[in-house]
């Protein structure tokens, strides 16, 4: 299982804050944003960083069975 | 016993003076406080009020990550930030950022890296609430790219 947060403007593009998908086939953060893209368009998706149990990472990355991952929209704080 | 947070993030009114009392010390000579506000008017575009929205625990992470990297850099600088979510009307703090050290330049400029940096790597979101719409900030003028997928590390490219 992976956990997935989403905040601001995807979350309001996909109509919720979190969802948990099987891990199953999905390796890197690069086949995530792919697999998720095609299940729910989303134009800020293609925009957002991703951090990985809170940890900034490239698409690159492997994600483990367990993890939290979360989609950062282009951050506006301050 | 009451542990001084020095990176917050908080639902309520920021109090300024308890941000300066974090990094005040005897053998500090300067004090500068950055107090970011809610602008009524960006661009001739009216805001009603802003909503902001922050990945709590990792946006703390990120503004302790800020103020290792301040420590680095102005080794006797003290930073403490204070960012408020929620909803905001035009004039509230939306962010306090106290930094204090023996003399003052490094005061004044270690406190401008902090707020750029937040600006860069805190995952936090304001949204403008118009007259006449809303809108995430930063999710459709695509002044900010990510080529990499991550923000720019600090010293990196710039």
């Amino acid at each position: 299982m992976i956990h997935i947060l989403l905040f601001a403007g995807i979350q309001e593009e996909l109509g919720m804050d979190r969802l948990e998908i099987e891990s199953e086939g999905i390796q890197t953060v690069r086949e995530l944003k792919a697999y998720l893209g095609q299940k729910y368009p989303s134009q800020v998706l293609k925009q957002s960083m991703t951090a990985i149990n809170e940890n900034f990472v490239t698409e690159e990355e492997e994600i483990k069975e367990g993890d939290t991952v979360a989609f950062i929209p282009p951050v506006s704080g301050g | 016993m009451n542990e001084v947070r020095l990176f917050e993030i908080v639902d309520q009114p920021i109090i300024i003076e308890d941000l300066i009392h974090k990094v005040a010390s005897r053998e500090v000579g300067a004090i500068t406080t950055f107090i970011g506000t809610v602008r009524e008017f960006t661009g001739g575009k009216k805001t009603l009020f802003l909503e902001y929205q922050a990945y709590q625990t990792m946006a703390e992470k990120m503004l302790s990550k800020i103020g290792e990297e301040i420590k680095e850099k102005w080794p006797d600088a003290m930073v403490a930030i204070t960012h408020r979510i929620g909803k905001l009307d035009i004039m509230d703090i939306a962010v306090v950022i106290a930094v204090s050290s023996p003399h003052r330049k490094t005061a004044y400029e270690a406190n401008e890296y902090a707020i750029e940096r937040i600006k860069e790597i805190v995952p936090i979101w304001k949204k403008e609430h118009w007259e006449d719409g809303t809108e995430w900030v930063g999710n459709q003028l695509e002044t900010v790219r990510y080529p990499a997928g991550r923000p720019i590390e600090e010293g990196e490219l710039k």
